[in-house]
């Protein structure tokens, strides 16, 4: 049966101005304008987190971001707490990619503490493995998540099953599955188990397939076409404006990734080239971190191609229990799947930290940007926008 | 960033110049002079990008330490501007204006330690602690051990340990804990 409404399109400009001040100007009694709640539980919306709407018809005048659904107080509690008790607190700050928490830390307080040089090289070999570990396993959900939510949920059901076998190199690696606690002041915890690389080999070759997979399922996909192009635009004016880092930023060909600006560990030791994009919508922001995919999984073969077969994998370190560290303050940043992140680290000669202040992505993007680009926008892409600047909510709340 | 300093000095009374690390420096300047010079390097020295604010509850001192942190993509260097307010009354000048998601900090620094931003958009709003009658949960003085002692119930059946005193006592059995540990681990 023919759908008679097959390319209907309302004619906007019967209807009362979709495009009212962001204010409260917004009068409900009016009939005109509708508020509704997208969250915490939608299952469209990433993790915790609630979007108050004010929408006319099916336009979106008014967002507002709710955050506090998953506040468990951690940047107080690492302040009550030696410094290596912080540990298993920082990486529940980011559930994404946890790893990222676990360089920060250590490295300031290896920095604060002038532990900084002692790093062996090993140790730092294998904490690019795992951090390079954790951006792959955060693509293979979020590229095809992305998909996900304009109802591709095949892909989604792929990534997932691969994101499970870098997973379980992360078990053999480190004991566990999503919180590693790998990176340790001084070091890593342990060398790679024997036939580590031969095995990520394998999942890396699978991964490879589903690279291709992906890129037929999404991108020659017209109603993923239709939907994400154009959709969400960020334009390089806005870039500085609103504090847009990562692969947001080089969706609309700003090309900042910490990695190559500022590069830490030995990623001046790898030869790549972060991607770039020209349009800022969805689409291109999508295409972006498929071909980070292809990167990252390059990298990775790079780091185990290129790392010392042996070596100390941990400097001689303070008894932690008994550990001081001089006054000070830092600011250590790196480049996670979602752009840069970063921690603010205060000392004051004591065994705990005075302050510890992450700066997470989403902490700009899903909250200032989200509003702002959610204005103008359909009720069923509000889902699909906030995915596409990589929202985690528990970096914001800490 | 010698040179930079050397220029700032003199126009916004900077003093305690720190560089952890060659790209990173922290500067110190008066209250009333801070939201000027954050202005100046956004406009003038190409500090584009605003990385973070952030506060540090000096309570001996009676003073908050509030940062403004700053980079520039050119030349790839941070410097974080701190300023001190006093804990009493706390209230800074707001910085809204320069980028659009300063005014998500100051929501949050009014709600997690009391300091007002007047003219702040949504700066009264909660943020992340909803119907919050407790002092602001991010200061120094807000115990977090009692308050939960005072409003949750035991939970029956469930041993609660010392973080500290639990991991020593695994981690070096044999070792002794003395007053002075115990007194470390509160």
């Amino acid at each position: 049966m023919i759908n008679k409404f097959l390319g209907f399109e309302p004619d906007k400009d019967r209807l009362p101005s979709a495009t009212a001040k962001i204010g409260d100007d917004i009068d409900l009694s009016s009939h005109k304008y509708q508020k509704i709640w997208l969250g915490p539980n939608h299952p469209g919306v990433t993790g915790n987190m609630a979007i108050e709407l004010w929408v006319q018809g099916n336009t979106v005048v008014k967002a507002k971001t709710h955050v506090g659904y998953l506040h468990r107080g951690f940047e107080k509690l690492i302040e009550r707490r030696l410094f290596v008790q912080g540990f298993p607190t920082s990486i529940r700050m980011c559930v994404a990619e946890p790893d990222t928490n676990e360089y920060l830390i250590a490295t300031c307080t290896e920095q604060l503490s002038g532990y900084d040089k002692a790093v062996p090289e090993m140790a730092k070999w294998l904490r690019m493995l795992s951090l390079e570990m954790a951006r792959l396993q955060g693509l293979l959900r979020g590229v095809p998540g992305q998909g996900g939510t304009f109802a591709l949920g095949l892909g989604v059901q792929w990534g997932v099953y691969l994101r499970d076998l870098i997973l379980d190199r992360f078990e053999e690696l480190t004991g566990a599955r999503v919180y590693h606690m790998y990176i340790i002041p001084g070091g890593v915890r342990g060398l790679l188990p024997d036939g580590f690389k031969e095995r990520m080999e394998d999942n890396l070759r699978d991964i490879d397939d589903f690279i291709i997979r992906i890129r037929k399922l999404m991108f020659h996909n017209s109603v993923f076409k239709k939907r994400a192009k154009g959709l969400a635009i960020i334009t390089p004016e806005m870039v500085d404006k609103y504090g847009i880092v990562g692969t947001n930023a080089r969706g609309c060909g700003v090309k900042r990734d910490v990695r190559k600006d500022d590069p830490y560990l030995h990623y001046d030791k790898l030869d790549f080239d972060p991607p770039t994009g020209t349009e800022g919508d969805i689409y291109t922001r999508t295409w972006v971190r498929w071909q980070e995919l292809i990167q990252t999984v390059d990298l990775i073969r790079q780091i185990m191609a290129k790392m010392p077969e042996k070596g100390d994998i941990k400097a001689q370190m303070p008894n932690v229990l008994h550990w001081k560290i001089p006054k000070g303050e830092t600011y250590v940043r790196l480049e996670s799947g979602r752009g840069e992140y970063g921690m603010y680290y205060v000392t004051d000669g004591t065994e705990k930290p005075r302050r510890v202040n992450l700066r997470g992505p989403s902490y700009t993007h899903a909250i200032a940007l989200l509003e702002d680009l959610l204005v103008g926008a359909d009720i069923a892409d509000v889902h699909a926008i906030m995915v596409s600047l990589q929202t985690c909510p528990p970096e914001i709340e800490r | 960033m010698k040179e930079l300093i050397n220029t700032l000095s003199e126009a916004f009374e900077v003093t305690d110049v720190v560089s952890p690390r060659p790209a990173l420096t922290f500067v110190t300047t008066p209250k009333e002079l801070a939201i000027s010079l954050v202005t100046h390097l956004r406009d003038y020295e190409g500090f584009s990008h605003f990385v973070m604010m952030s506060c540090v509850d000096w309570i001996e001192d009676g003073k908050f330490q509030l940062l403004y942190l700053l980079h520039n993509p050119e030349t790839k260097t941070d410097l974080g501007v701190k300023t001190f307010i006093d804990r009493e009354n706390a209230e800074m000048t707001s910085a809204h204006h320069l980028w659009k998601q300063v005014w998500t900090y100051q929501r949050e620094l009014k709600e997690a330690f009391g300091i007002d931003f007047p003219g702040s958009p949504r700066v009264d709003e909660n943020f992340v602690v909803e119907g919050w009658t407790e002092m602001p949960h991010m200061r120094r003085d807000f115990d977090t051990k009692e308050y939960s002692e005072n409003t949750y119930f035991p939970r029956p059946g469930r041993e609660t340990n010392d973080p500290a005193t639990y991991m020593r006592k695994k981690l070096y059995p044999n070792e002794p804990i003395t007053a002075k540990k115990q007194d470390n681990d509160k």
